[in-house]
């Protein structure tokens, strides 16, 4: 307990280099050209789970913005999934919409709700903030078994949702080469070029004038204040942004699952998320995407070693990871780097 | 020369003949992916983490059973491999473990799949691969629709269907009561509540009040002293084990005796009751379609002792006070009945035949006089149970078999 | 109004087990600056182990003690094996060490002593307390061992050599051990009576929600609710927001129509919030000064 703190101390999250921000340029390319080419070579259950990798990153993205870019905590996020998933789920069930402008509905719908929610989070940081959205994430199972909402939402059981189809344009200039693209196959590529679009746009953001801002305020409000940055904007913007994001990565999972409910969106879900961005490395974009694959995969990796025992194992995979790299897969790549560069001087 | 022309043609003649036949057979074995000449591939999708965490022994139970079956020869001489995964009563996760079965690790069918979100999660998917969703487990009411979802299939009895026996014999017993009902706010909870008032039809404003909770509640006293203050006299807990308990136990503290009804889903002696303490639990009124381990009125029941030998030899782990584990018990062993029905047939379309042809099939563990009976038009196999009420230490079992249709 | 005053009265049984893991929860926070995620867990795994000493035959307060001091030991010994190498690592990570505990404990137990409720002793009987059939004897002891605790834990930090150094170490570590006080023991020692408390609040709440593994997950919750409404520095404040979570959801439960019932602990989780925007530090904490 600090009843007096320190404001000029270590701060609580560590600032990433600008430089260090995103993979260089070649790597980068590669594991695009990766994720481009595999689909071709996987059955539609790979593909399906890489589907997932793909939104699970993008929330876990979304949550780097926040808490490694702007220093707000988040245990919350699991609310904006939520929602962003129930908007398009409504959207597309109840209202005939195109699944694909569902997603820049659920986004904004989510970017308000949290621009909103942003606003009495000023006032709280740290653990504070950390409850309030907990509270949050608490909260939105309840609010989606509402019985004033059932009519729309489908209160306990739910909302199935259906799954697209290619577009006939795709499908007919695949024909000409005697390929067929899956349902699998094309929300994969669909989801990919959202994800790649929204991290360049989040790459940007960070490196923009916002982004500058956003890091001033994580690493010394009061400086930030006193140099001129509006902090309230910032702080809710950075809220509003994560939420935005987060929604899209919940309505692109809803229809890859093609079901919403409200078990689907519990805390475990925030605290999954929160355990992807660690590991992933604070603040570290490309990271989102190593978090995304630990909280996918190692479950089932730890299902697989004891079923009995599948939530130890898990925890004891997880303490592993943080006491050899507690910065996450950053420290790995920069650690990567390192040797790389010191093989080039060679 | 006439004898070796003559052993000649017999030669041909048996080797052609053995050729057709041996073809023939051939012919007669059909399989979809999953099912081979040695070994049938069966699915399932089980809480064995998360706030459901305690049906998970409901899995283990199974996988123990058909231990035993391959330990006695298998089914027509296939082994079974019972793969099961853990969903943590999560939709999406359960997606995921479908989508594992059916087209990683190509099982027949899945089996049991616990949970109502889970199984709505998969029921399209699983309809539109055309694997069978076999005896899922959880009683909500959707499960029974052959025309629109001719792969899924239920088992135990309906909570609505539950629900309405209660309000049936409310009715006829208490037709001037005053209801209150505490109800798990969930797919469980609110199926029930739905089944009561249709049971009560007309007579729904007999329902005084009626107050729902959150798992996450640490302890429900709160909402009972809510029912208590609404004059009513009969009770109605439509809860899981842990909060039928505490039900139970506020109850006798705060000396309030009403009517007293508990579900099915919290009807266990050794998983309910016996912690609640019995004293506490005289008079209690619920129903029933499998035998209690409890009881000691089946000791002697050639049917509860095939059961306890299974346990003894095959799951020492198993507490037989468990409902969860005698209903494992009973599920695996319509599962294996079907298969056996199948012969050589084990295709996926086969499967859902011959589970939708069970003609007055009795497990070990149903009541005696409750059967399973299914058709192309009927996909609840149990649709029957017993009331009974609690007294000493066991559950009585009183009045007729009851059958749940609406229609009476 | 008789309505009125039966749910104040039960809200006040319930409160009182958030009390008692609230003031789990401020003892860890006066240690490490931290919520420990696995405090619930921590505390039920101790219960399991007194339930099970108790199986075999020991008496109630034999277990009880025996219970307190292995979990004070177990205390000890997780921050100094599984934290004190994180110490260094930023505090997210040490947020990702405490859910892995939880996992790690949670999963444990439900191996150990599967996931089927047991029923636990209480030593304060069951019987109504003063006819009152509201409050149970056994429920009017556990806010007579909250209140014991908490002025017991006043006295500790107050009048005590040691409840200053820990106080000192976790308010302004360099100058603590400029005076020579050894900071990391300290907070080993934060664990461990944080550990015991814990113990104590699950040996208490188990009688009445019944011991079984995921008993204390939404118990944390509002342990942490009441914690941080009360004030974070303040285990009075502690043992006050329980009783007012428990007393406020009851009446949210009760008297907001329609959504009330469906929304009693999102509607306590709002005032909370709304308490913490107009006072940051809780209704007792001590407000934060920050030095700039």
């Amino acid at each position: 307990m600090s009843a007096v703190q320190e404001v000029t101390a270590v701060p609580a999250l560590e600032a990433v280099p600008r430089r260090a921000m995103t993979l260089g340029a070649g790597t980068s390319l590669i594991v695009l050209a990766l994720l481009i080419a595999f689909p071709l070579f996987v059955k539609n259950f790979i593909i399906f789970q890489m589907t997932m990798l793909l939104v699970y990153g993008l929330a876990v993205l979304a949550l780097n913005i926040l808490t490694g870019g702007s220093g707000q905590f988040s245990l919350g996020q699991s609310a904006f999934y939520a929602v962003g998933a129930y908007t398009s789920a409504i959207l597309m069930e109840h209202a005939g919409m195109n699944y694909a402008l569902t997603l820049p509905v659920a986004g904004l719908v989510c970017f308000v709700f949290g621009f909103l929610f942003g606003q009495p989070a000023l006032r709280l940081s740290g653990v504070y903030l950390a409850l309030a959205t907990f509270a949050l994430a608490t909260a939105m199972p309840q609010l989606l078994k509402l019985g004033y909402f059932e009519h729309w939402t489908g209160g306990v059981q739910g909302l199935v949702v259906t799954k697209p189809d290619a577009p006939e344009m795709v499908q007919s200039v695949l024909s000409w080469v005697h390929l067929k693209m899956s349902q699998d196959m094309w929300l994969y590529y669909f989801t990919l070029l959202i994800t790649m679009a929204i991290y360049i746009f989040s790459v940007n953001l960070l490196r923009s004038r916002s982004g500058r801002a956003f890091m001033a305020i994580r690493d010394n409000e009061i400086a930030a204040s006193a140099m001129g940055i509006n902090v309230a904007l910032y702080k809710t913007l950075a809220f509003g942004v994560s939420a935005g994001i987060t929604g899209v990565a919940g309505g692109l999972g809803a229809i890859a699952v093609q079901f919403v409910a409200p078990d689907g969106y519990t805390i475990t879900l925030a605290i999954s998320l929160f355990l992807g961005m660690v590991v992933g490395g604070v603040g570290w974009l490309p990271g989102s995407i190593v978090g995304s694959a630990f909280i996918i995969f190692v479950p089932n990796i730890a299902e697989g070693i004891s079923k009995g025992l599948s939530g130890a194992v898990f925890g004891v995979i997880l303490f592993l990871v943080i006491f050899l790299v507690p910065h996450g897969a950053r420290q790995v790549a920069m650690v990567a780097q390192h040797l790389l560069d010191r093989l080039k001087r060679r | 020369m006439f004898a070796t022309r003559k052993l000649w043609i017999a030669a041909v003649a048996a080797s052609v003949t053995a050729l057709a036949s041996s073809s023939s057979a051939l012919a007669q074995k059909k399989y979809d992916a999953g099912a081979t000449d040695t070994e049938i591939k069966i699915g399932n999708i089980m809480p064995y983490s998360g706030p459901a965490s305690a049906y998970g022994v409901i899995g283990k139970t199974e996988a123990a059973y058909f231990n035993k079956i391959n330990a006695e020869g298998g089914i027509n001489g296939r082994k079974i491999n019972f793969i099961s995964y853990d969903d943590g009563y999560s939709p999406p996760k359960a997606v995921e473990q479908a989508r594992k079965l059916v087209e990683s690790d190509e099982v027949l069918l899945i089996f049991n799949p616990l949970g109502t979100p889970s199984n709505t999660a998969i029921e399209k998917y699983m309809n539109s691969k055309k694997v069978p969703q076999l005896f899922v487990a959880t009683g909500a009411t959707k499960w029974n629709e052959p025309k629109d979802f001719p792969w899924t299939m239920g088992w135990q009895p309906s909570y609505q269907a539950e629900a309405r026996i209660y309000a049936k014999y409310l009715i006829k017993e208490k037709p001037d009561a005053k209801i209150a009902v505490l109800y798990q706010n969930d797919d469980f909870g609110k199926d029930y509540l739905k089944g009561l008032k249709d049971g009560l039809g007309a007579k729904s404003s007999m329902i005084s009040a009626e107050e729902g909770y959150e798992t996450s509640e640490p302890s429900i006293d709160g909402h009972i002293v809510k029912l208590k203050a609404s004059g009513a006299d009969v009770f109605i807990s439509v809860t899981t084990p842990k909060f039928a308990a505490q039900a139970i136990k506020k109850l006798a503290e705060m000396n309030w005796t009403p009517l007293h009804i508990v579900s099915n889903v919290s009807a266990s002696v050794g998983g309910v009751i016996k912690p609640a303490g019995f004293e506490n639990a005289q008079g209690i009124l619920s129903a029933a379609y499998a035998k209690d381990g409890a009881d000691a009125q089946w000791d002697s029941d050639p049917g509860m002792k095939k059961f306890l030998e299974f346990l003894t030899r095959y799951y020492p782990d198993g507490n037989k006070l468990d409902g969860s584990v005698v209903y494992g018990y009973g599920a695996a062993q319509t599962m294996v009945k079907v298969l056996q029905m199948c012969g050589d047939d084990l295709t996926r379309a086969n499967v859902m035949k011959q589970a939708a042809s069970l003609k007055s099939f009795t497990p070990d563990t149903l009541l005696p006089g409750v059967t399973i009976n299914t058709s192309a038009t009927d996909f609840a196999p149990i649709k029957q149970l017993q009331m009974m009420r609690f007294k000493g230490e066991k559950w009585e079992l009183f009045g007729d078999i009851m059958s749940s249709e609406l229609s009476n | 109004m008789e309505l009125l005053t039966n749910q104040v009265l039960a809200g006040i049984a319930t409160g009182a087990i958030y009390a008692c893991m609230a003031l789990a929860v401020v003892m860890i926070y006066q240690a490490i600056d931290h919520l420990n995620f696995a405090q619930g867990e921590m505390a039920m795994f101790s219960t399991f182990i007194s339930w099970q000493l108790m199986q075999w035959g020991l008496p109630y307060w034999v277990a009880f003690l025996l219970t307190l001091a292995f979990s004070f030991a177990g205390g000890i010994a997780i921050e100094r094996l599984l934290f004190k190498p994180l110490a260094k690592a930023p505090i997210l990570t040490n947020v990702a060490g405490f859910i892995a505990l939880f996992a790690i404990i949670n999963s444990c137990a439900g191996l150990i002593w599967d996931f089927t409720i047991k029923q636990y002793p209480t030593p304060f009987g069951s019987a109504p307390f003063l006819g009152s059939q509201l409050i149970s004897t056994h429920q009017a002891g556990m806010i007579g061992v909250t209140v014991l605790l908490l002025i017991a834990l006043y006295v500790f930090f107050r009048y005590t050599r040691i409840g200053l150094a820990m106080r000192a170490a976790a308010s302004v570590p360099e100058s603590a051990r400029l005076v020579g006080i050894n900071t990391s023991w300290m907070i080993a020692l934060g664990w461990g009576m944080a550990a015991a408390i814990g113990s104590i609040a699950g040996m208490l709440i188990a009688p009445v929600v019944f011991l079984e593994p995921n008993m204390m997950g939404g118990v944390l919750i509002y342990g942490f609710a009441a914690a941080v409404l009360g004030g974070l520095t303040s285990p009075f404040g502690a043992v006050i927001g329980g009783f007012l979570v428990g007393i406020i959801e009851n009446l949210a439960g009760t008297y907001i129509p329609g959504v009330g019932n469906e929304l009693k602990l999102p509607i306590a989780l709002a005032l909370i919030i709304t308490v913490l925007v107009v006072k940051p530090a809780g209704l007792f904490g001590r407000p934060i000064v920050k030095r700039v």
